[in-house]
């Protein structure tokens, strides 16, 4: 094809799905009925429903079906996957990785986010200083693992320099557990706080300024309307980040992947099934261990489900 | 029998690829004249017909810079045939190369390196065609019995060698041995006794890097597997293959230990690196560079290590580096080579697809691609292939090191193994071993991965 | 490349307390230090990838320092290298994307708005599946959904439409629960007076939805259309699994990926392959960061 062709493609397929939801929302805009409102839902909702129920919930499913067979989806097997999951002594070493990532990620990186989005609103420097947050999210997996290898390396790694430096001696930073762990996060969050900035700074313009102009009249400033006004404002948001990243921290493979290839003890859930699927070609072992990620999740959604109750009008 | 056999390819083009559209009746040809008709090294091609406007696509690992050489060897098969070959080099082909096959997405040819995962596209899968007949006399004819034994799954044969490299090889610098008066090491016991004499100076003889990403560790392995066929020989090794012998076997341990002795020796390792846990964390295409810098004596690597040396570095015996056949214990006993290669997959068979992979297994070919090679870095263990083609002294070396009457060539063995060990367990745990866990517990631990 | 607050801290402090010009100070210290952590790893990337082979392998980025030594060499490796120009790969990454950040973000503000205004049989389970489905790896759905792709024809050599099609449809798929989770949430932070007046004023919601609410989220639009954008722009394997397998649309990362060669040997490239790749999400943050704008909400909440 050629530059042009291709730029007609996209074109022609916005201006299609443009067109297609116009059409749509046109034809349902005049129904005020009680069937006509759960007709305009259905409008509202089906491309979503359509997609998703195709691209991921009949995967989920058949995921959980794969978990009960054979490493090749010959044979069933029933919970042989699962058994060999928890006998395997690895996988204790595994989850305990998984818990220190889904732990530590999620806070540190909201945390680090949520302060500097604070710091730099409204400074005159705001969009540089945001640019420069945001730049680790913009660097793809492949500049960020040699980024890291500038740091964590033996013999060019910056961490190794410092250390000599100051007389701590040389490390073989990735080699000793858990310490290895922790670095790995380091990198993740790094990327994670780019994120959380941006929705977070997104959040704490919306806060409607009456109330800030009032609390500041109040006398209220600094670390106070941080504590009492700005937080409890976009504290949905922060829930929403804080669920966000621990989500994706615990489907995130490519750090371990790249940096250690799960050796030294550093392998996480996600890993171990990735590796497991379209390395050792066990589907069947690998599909149990993205169920027991599922799992996981739980909590989290439950979490989400009471704090939306808690909210809803 | 020539009726069944084009209503059954017939049928299958209905029922693999519909839309297809050659209704001939010949299951090979696809009609017409052949454009190649009357053209030297055309051949073997001209049967199939014109297959003009045809393409075939071929999936692989390699990718640019190497494919330039490649995509230059087909040329000759465009002239003769009129189809074009669309090339597409990822190197997250292997992974991919399952997901595709199970979702039915598939190329028209795969270059397969590793026999494992063939043996694991055929009998989990079954997507791979049994190899033509074409391909099949063409190496009978230009290759040896173990390497068609390579690519046959079940003793059915589907997939003709390609290329191949050299795995025995122990990296030097001549200079260096000149200089010093080192000889090169004719038997394990002269390459111990010249490590120590080396560490005698003040110089750590040997390096090595075992970290690859995700596959971090075949270096590794590759260092037991040479170990073992001098030690135990190629029939242990076989058996240790096929699970005959547990993974764990004395014998290994007698083959790890002997790598231990100098892998895991702090006067040895790692020559310009640093300790011997650094072999674990350096990467492998930085593992030989300190011998450039005379920090380093030996580092045993394939042959395709001379792509890793820096721009303007000259490979030769007698230049800034070289390599030597990595010695065996008892010389009389023949040369034990490791070595490995890609294999040709096919998904069906279509005319242009056999026409393809018949002319890949030929003769024509392998001297096509070792002359469309100026710099160097391929060998093919095609006998048919002419050693004043290759260029690059290291291939010579390697073709002349395949050749040799007196070898006895094994695949790697971490590529024949079921994935489970050859692709996780056996590197994780050889890893694991150079970072300080023993032998026994190293080699218990990955007998116990092994698939039941 | 500095943040330093300091003339800000000269701009506010007249009209603040000697105790918030102190908080200012350490606020900006801390912003610095923050910003400086955060940027001090990209700019050894940024130094590495204008040094020579050699020296990258052998000493720290920070060498440069005592031991300065430059060169294009990198880049003009990676911008010239195999006969696929890297203009190519640019415009895949264009096509690729521009679609598959407008399409999923208008479909997921759609579906936010009806579980946020719209009332309907078993919203808040539907709503719990769909934040739930946020847990499926990508990695678990390649086989199914690129055998759905093969038998409705999507995929394969002869894809319609070049086989952009699959890579359009699966980053739509995978972006739309954290969309909706996000969007519905800035959502409800819209006071529902403001919906329910116009619902009186005799707006139905279709209006609303075009006229009120999309306008108000125009932030968070943003906020989540850069790091589509981002994701997008800068995944491999999406392109890798549901591309077809042609390099004909392959995407930049995909060239990127091969950049280091077939044993890896010439890694050293990635690091300008990565600056190279890295400018154009930075071009669409800066630009979409004027949307990220104060009042929009605050002002309407006042009228």
């Amino acid at each position: 094809m050629s530059l042009g062709e291709k730029l007609l493609q996209a074109v022609i397929i916005i201006a299609l799905f443009f067109a297609v939801v116009g059409v749509i929302l046109v034809l349902t805009s005049k129904l005020r009925s009680r069937l006509g409102e759960l007709i305009q839902s259905a409008a509202f909702l089906l491309p979503t429903i359509l997609l998703l129920g195709v691209g991921l919930l009949y995967p989920a499913i058949s995921t959980v079906r794969l978990s009960f067979r054979n490493n090749f989806d010959k044979l069933w097997i029933g919970f042989d996957n699962y058994k060999t999951i928890f006998t395997d002594s690895d996988l204790v070493r595994v989850l305990i990785n998984t818990a220190l990532w889904v732990i530590i990620t999620p806070i540190v990186a909201t945390f680090v986010g949520l302060i500097y989005a604070v710091l730099v609103d409204r400074s005159r420097f705001e969009k540089t200083a945001k640019a420069l947050i945001f730049l680790p999210m913009a660097i793809s997996l492949v500049g960020a693992s040699i980024i890291w290898k500038f740091v964590y390396d033996d013999n060019t790694g910056i961490l190794n320099a410092i250390t000599d430096t100051f007389g701590l001696g040389r490390h073989h930073w990735l080699l000793s557990s858990p310490g290895n762990t922790l670095l790995l996060i380091v990198i993740f969050v790094w990327v994670q706080a780019g994120f959380a900035t941006v929705v977070l700074s997104a959040s704490i313009k919306a806060i409607p300024t009456d109330i800030v102009e009032a609390a500041k009249l109040d006398g209220v400033s600094g670390v106070r309307m941080f504590r009492y006004i700005t937080v409890p404002s976009i504290r949905p948001t922060l829930i929403v980040v804080l669920t966000a990243i621990t989500i994706t921290t615990l489907k995130v493979f490519d750090i371990v992947r790249t940096v250690t290839g799960g050796n030294f003890k550093t392998s996480v859930l996600a890993y171990e099934f990735y590796v497991q699927s379209f390395r050792s070609a066990n589907r069947g072992l690998g599909a149990a261990l993205a169920v027991l990620i599922f799992v996981l999740v739980l909590p989290v959604v439950i979490y989400n489900v009471t704090q939306m109750r808690k909210v809803a009008r | 029998m020539a009726l069944t056999a084009a209503f059954v390819s017939a049928g299958m083009v209905l029922a693999g690829c519909g839309g297809s559209d050659d209704g001939g009746s010949d299951s090979k040809s696809a009609g017409g004249t052949s454009p190649g008709e009357g053209k030297a090294g055309c051949e073997q091609l001209t049967q199939f017909g014109d297959l003009t406007g045809k393409k075939v696509h071929v999936y692989t690992t390699i990718v640019a810079p190497e494919d330039q050489s490649q995509k230059d060897s087909y040329k000759l098969f465009t002239t003769c045939t009129g189809a074009t070959v669309e090339y597409e080099g990822s190197k997250e082909m292997e992974a991919q190369i399952l997901v595709r096959a199970q979702s039915g997405n598939l190329p028209d040819i795969a270059y397969l390196p590793q026999p494992g995962l063939l043996n694991t596209l055929v009998t989990q899968t079954s997507t791979v065609k049994e190899a033509p007949k074409t391909v099949s006399d063409n190496v009978d004819k230009w290759w040896g019995e173990d390497w068609k034994g390579y690519g046959s799954v079940d003793g059915k044969f589907y997939a003709a060698p390609l290329g191949a490299n050299v795995k025995s090889f122990v990296w030097y610098s001549p200079k260096m041995f000149a200089d010093n008066g080192w000889k090169v090491p004719q038997t394990w016991d002269e390459l111990m006794a010249l490590s120590d004499q080396i560490a005698a100076k003040g110089i750590k003889p040997w390096c090595a890097g075992a970290e690859s990403g995700e596959a971090t560790g075949w270096p590794l392995t590759d260092w037991l597997e040479d170990a073992l066929l001098r030690t135990a020989g190629a029939d242990t090794y076989d058996q240790w293959i096929k699970h005959d012998i547990p993974f764990n076997d004395p014998k290994i341990a007698e083959a790890l230990d002997k790598v231990g002795a100098i892998l895991k020796n702090d006067k040895y390792v790692n020559g310009g690196i640093g300790d011997v846990k650094s072999i674990a964390t350096t990467a492998f295409q930085q593992g030989g560079l300190p011998i450039l810098d005379g920090k380093c004596a030996m580092h045993r690597q394939a042959s395709f290590y001379a792509a890793n040396w820096p721009k303007g570095t000259t490979v030769a015996e007698d230049g800034q580096v070289f390599a030597f056949y990595l010695p065996t214990v008892d010389p009389s006993k023949g040369k034990p080579v490791e070595g490995g290669g890609e294999f040709v997959a096919a998904f069906n068979d279509k005319p242009e697809t056999v026409a393809f992979q018949t002319y890949l297994s030929s003769d024509v070919w392998a001297n096509e691609k070792a002359k469309a090679t100026p710099g160097g870095g391929w060998v093919s263990a095609n006998k048919g292939l002419d050693p004043n083609n290759l260029v690059s002294p290291i291939d010579k070396l390697s073709a002349t090191t395949l050749a040799d009457p007196e070898a006895v060539f094994r695949f790697d063995a971490s590529d024949l193994m079921p994935a489970e060990v050859g692709t996780n367990s056996f590197w994780k745990q050889m890893v694991a071993w150079i970072t300080g866990q023993d032998t026994k517990k190293t080699l218990d631990n990955i007998e116990s991965s092994w698939p039941s | 490349m500095t943040v330093i607050d300091a003339p800000l801290e000269k701009l506010e402090a007249a009209s603040e307390t000697s105790r918030n010009e102190l908080s200012n100070r350490w606020a900006s210290m801390g912003a610095l230090i923050i910003a400086v952590l955060w940027t001090v790893p990209t700019a050894g990337l940024l130094v590495t990838s204008f040094r020579p082979e050699d020296d990258i392998n052998s000493s720290g980025w920070w060498n440069v320092i005592t031991h300065p030594s430059f060169t294009f060499d990198n880049y003009k490796a990676v911008l010239g290298g195999s006969q696929y120009s890297l203009t190519d790969f640019f415009v895949n990454s264009f096509v690729i994307t521009i679609p598959a950040v407008i399409i999923p973000i208008s479909i997921a503000t759609m579906a936010a708005y009806a579980f946020a205004w719209m009332s309907f049989p078993l919203k808040n389970t539907l709503f719990i599946l769909i934040f739930a489905l946020q847990i499926v790896p990508i990695q678990v759905t390649m086989i199914p959904l690129l055998k759905l792709y093969v038998d409705l024809g999507l995929a394969g050599n002869d894809a319609p439409g070049g086989g952009f099609y699959t890579i359009w449809l699966s980053h739509s798929v995978f972006a739309l629960p954290l969309a909706i989770y996000l969007l519905h949430n800035f959502m409800m932070e819209i006071p529902g007076e403001l919906v329910e007046s116009a619902r009186v004023d005799g707006a139905g919601h279709v209006q609303i939805f075009m006229r009120l609410i999309v306008p108000l989220m125009v932030p968070a639009i943003a906020a989540f259309a850069i790091l589509q954008f981002l994701w997008v722009w800068n995944d491999l394997l999406v392109a890798l699994v549901f591309g077809g397998g042609s390099l004909d649309i392959s995407p930049l990362t995909v060239a990127l990926a091969n950049l280091s060669g077939t044993r890896g040997a010439d890694w050293y490239l990635l690091s300008a392959g990565a600056f190279v790749s890295l400018v154009v999400p930075l071009a669409v943050f800066l630009g979409l960061q004027r949307f990220f704008v104060r009042g929009l909400l605050a002002g309407s909440v006042k009228g």
